[in-house]
């Protein structure tokens, strides 16, 4: 019996240590992505490019965020979007059209509709959670891509609630930053790809200054995500993350 | 001679209470039946056209294809060009834009903040004009429940299961939140001045409607619009007509390279109409043949055994001399008779119980709540004019039918045995 279970452990052994190895890997991968991509506040000018059935627009916006929990965006640009101010606080968020001197409340399966009109949903600018801490890694494959190379990870959900049960990144083995993404329902559907390019390297950081979201389940070439301006642990009046903002 | 039937039928009544009574109620199913397939059929075309599809309607072809999803983005554009167009080529329609969208309506607390919302599916039609006709084809008026009508650009109905669940009321502000045809974010308050009841399950759930003109605005659709509905002037669907029109109209537009040109469709060609209405009216076919087969059995079996019971009477006519053809003749016309006064008796009663159904219906609301396809919520039968001859056929045809079969028996008698038979 014990030569049983010596061989049995003898044979296993390195496959299991192996196994441990890699996964502690893919997470300090993670972890390193989650450096880049997050910091303590982040202040962003970004255009969001809608390519619609039959014309494209370009929606500019300015992004205060600090932490997870806290984000404020305000609409600059077109007319039509200008004052339009939307504030994120813990789960809910709410948005203010200057039009109505409205402030409406979206909750519940409202996050998942599209924000005007874009391949982004409102759950997507709100889920600024950090890779590490919510899902678990493991690094499926390495490859080359866009003449990178990079590591597959395949990243699994460990908390209820998220809005993407499974996600797949291609991480560029030098920069530690996703190149692209495919998010995954619960049930194994693929609901969106993400691409990242026009890297650069801002205050020590890799950053991606645009991306393209492209829902899998609409038609088009996807809504183009460009950043105009970012700077990262600058600081934000406290006041930038209250109900007040939204008609000042 | 049929005086004399008549006498013989009334004086015997052992050989016409039956049949008279199978008749009758025979016949009454088969009126009643056919009033009620009658009016659910019309209903479910009438509601349909009305609420949704038209007599005919023109989309773009992307549209009409996801048509599911309200695809404001792929809508009609030059659509005062197109009416003027159709309005020269097609005399015979009214023509009327609707938009579907949808979006969330939010009612505010005190504070403008948040009190309750719900999301729902707007309907936009010619409300403020008079000419449309919307009002009159939508009855509007028939259905308002609570308040009144929009009067004003800026007013707002919602259907009265989605006012109660968003708990407000008429004079109360209420927020559409939503985007334009090109995805922009819209936000557009409304007073709601009404309440109204469609009928129909499917849009009483979450449907509110505001005038076309402010939708085009708020949605940025000037001179546009989801969909574009033509109405016969008379206000009968005639399908091939219909057809003729939609067919004419499409091949103006078959060779088009433009991606979002016209395409029209007749009434019975959306919705699974054409389908869904065939099988009714072969069900309703079907029906009515095997209620006269089964019917001209009884009355086979009831002709064999009156038959039977007239074995006598029929070997002493033969026996004085009077001719086998004139006896089936008297017993053809004899059943003719009973047929007539079953079938007086069978519509009479058919038609009471139609009125019953017409003015009352049967109410499914409960079992239709969830319908994802526009159909009446009362079921109600048609009292019309083909009623009053319709259970007349069944009835002449099954009792003749019935007693032909029946006295084939007669031709079989050989008159030479007769008196041996009759025991004379």
């Amino acid at each position: 019996m014990k030569t049983i279970i010596a061989l049995f452990l003898s044979i296993q052994l390195p496959f299991l240590l192996t196994a441990q190895v890699s996964d502690l890997k893919a997470l300090k991968i993670i972890e390193e992505i989650d450096k880049n991509m997050f910091s303590k506040t982040q202040i962003v000018t970004s255009e969001m490019i809608v390519y619609g059935k039959r014309k494209k627009r370009i929606i500019r916006s300015r992004s205060y965020s600090m932490g997870k929990e806290n984000n404020f965006t305000e609409y600059l640009f077109p007319e039509r979007e200008k004052g339009t101010k939307m504030l994120k606080l813990n789960e809910r968020l709410w948005i203010y059209s200057p039009t109505t001197d409205r402030t409406i409340q979206l909750s519940g399966h409202l996050l998942r509709q599209s924000v005007m009109g874009s391949d982004l949903s409102y759950e997507d600018m709100m889920e600024e959670k950090r890779l590490s801490e919510v899902y678990v890694a493991k690094i499926i494959q390495e490859e080359n891509y866009n003449e990178s190379p990079v590591w597959v990870m395949e990243l699994v959900s460990k908390v209820e609630g998220l809005a993407y049960h499974k996600r797949v990144l291609w991480v560029d083995k030098n920069k530690f930053v996703p190149l692209k993404e495919n998010l995954y329902a619960k049930s194994g559907t693929l609901l969106k790809t993400t691409t990242f390019s026009d890297i650069r390297k801002i205050n020590k950081r890799w950053f991606p200054m645009k991306m393209n979201y492209k829902d899998v389940l609409k038609d088009g070439k996807g809504t183009d995500f460009i950043i105009l301006d970012v700077s990262f642990n600058s600081k934000i009046p406290e006041g930038y993350f209250s109900k007040n903002i939204l008609k000042k | 001679m049929i005086k004399f039937i008549i006498r013989g039928i009334l004086r015997d009544k052992s050989k016409s209470i039956i049949p008279i009574a199978v008749i009758s109620v025979g016949v009454m199913v088969t009126v009643m039946m056919s009033g009620f397939l009658e009016g659910v059929f019309s209903d479910v075309i009438n509601q349909n056209a009305k609420l949704d599809t038209g007599h005919v309607k023109i989309m773009t072809k992307p549209y009409a294809e996801n048509k599911e999803q309200l695809p404001n983005d792929l809508a009609l554009l030059g659509i005062n060009e197109l009416i003027d167009s159709l309005n020269l080529n097609y005399p015979d329609l009214i023509w009327t834009p609707r938009i579907k969208f949808g979006g969330i309506m939010d009612v505010p607390d005190a504070s403008g903040n948040t009190k309750l919302q719900g999301p729902g599916i707007g309907l936009a039609i010619s409300i403020l004009s008079e000419e449309s006709g919307e009002l009159q084809r939508l009855q509007l008026n028939k259905s308002l429940k609570k308040g009144r009508l929009p009067k004003r650009s800026g007013e707002i109905i919602l259907s009265d299961n989605y006012a109660t669940k968003l708990n407000i009321s008429p004079g109360e502000k209420i927020t559409f939140f939503g985007s334009t045809m090109e995805g922009s974010m819209v936000f557009q308050s409304y007073e709601m001045t009404g309440t109204v009841e469609f009928g129909s399950p499917l849009m009483d759930k979450g449907t509110f409607i505001i005038d076309i003109r402010d939708a085009q605005n708020m949605l940025d659709m000037e001179n546009g619009t989801g969909e574009l509905l033509g109405y016969f002037k008379d206000d009968k669907y005639d399908d091939q007509k219909a057809l003729v029109i939609a067919e004419n109209f499409n091949a103006k537009f078959q060779e088009s390279k433009d991606e979002y040109a016209p395409v029209m469709f007749t009434l019975k060609d959306q919705n699974g109409l054409r389908e869904s209405l065939d099988m009714g009216d072969a069900f309703s076919g079907i029906f009515i043949f095997i209620f006269i087969l089964a019917m001209s059995l009884v009355l086979w079996n009831t002709g064999l055994i009156g038959g039977l019971r007239r074995y006598n009477e029929f070997g002493i006519r033969l026996a004085l001399g009077e001719s086998k053809n004139n006896v089936f003749k008297l017993l053809l016309i004899e059943a003719s008779v009973i047929g007539l006064i079953g079938s007086i008796i069978g519509t009479s009663l058919g038609l009471v119980f139609c009125y019953y159904l017409q003015e009352v219906g049967i109410d499914i609301s409960k079992d239709v709540a969830n319908s994802t396809i526009i159909m009446p919520s009362v079921m109600r039968a048609y009292v019309t004019s083909d009623l009053f001859y319709i259970g007349f056929i069944p009835g002449l045809f099954s009792m003749l039918f019935g007693t032909a079969l029946a006295g084939r028996g007669i031709y079989k008698r050989e008159t030479a045995r007769l008196f041996k038979e009759l025991e004379v």
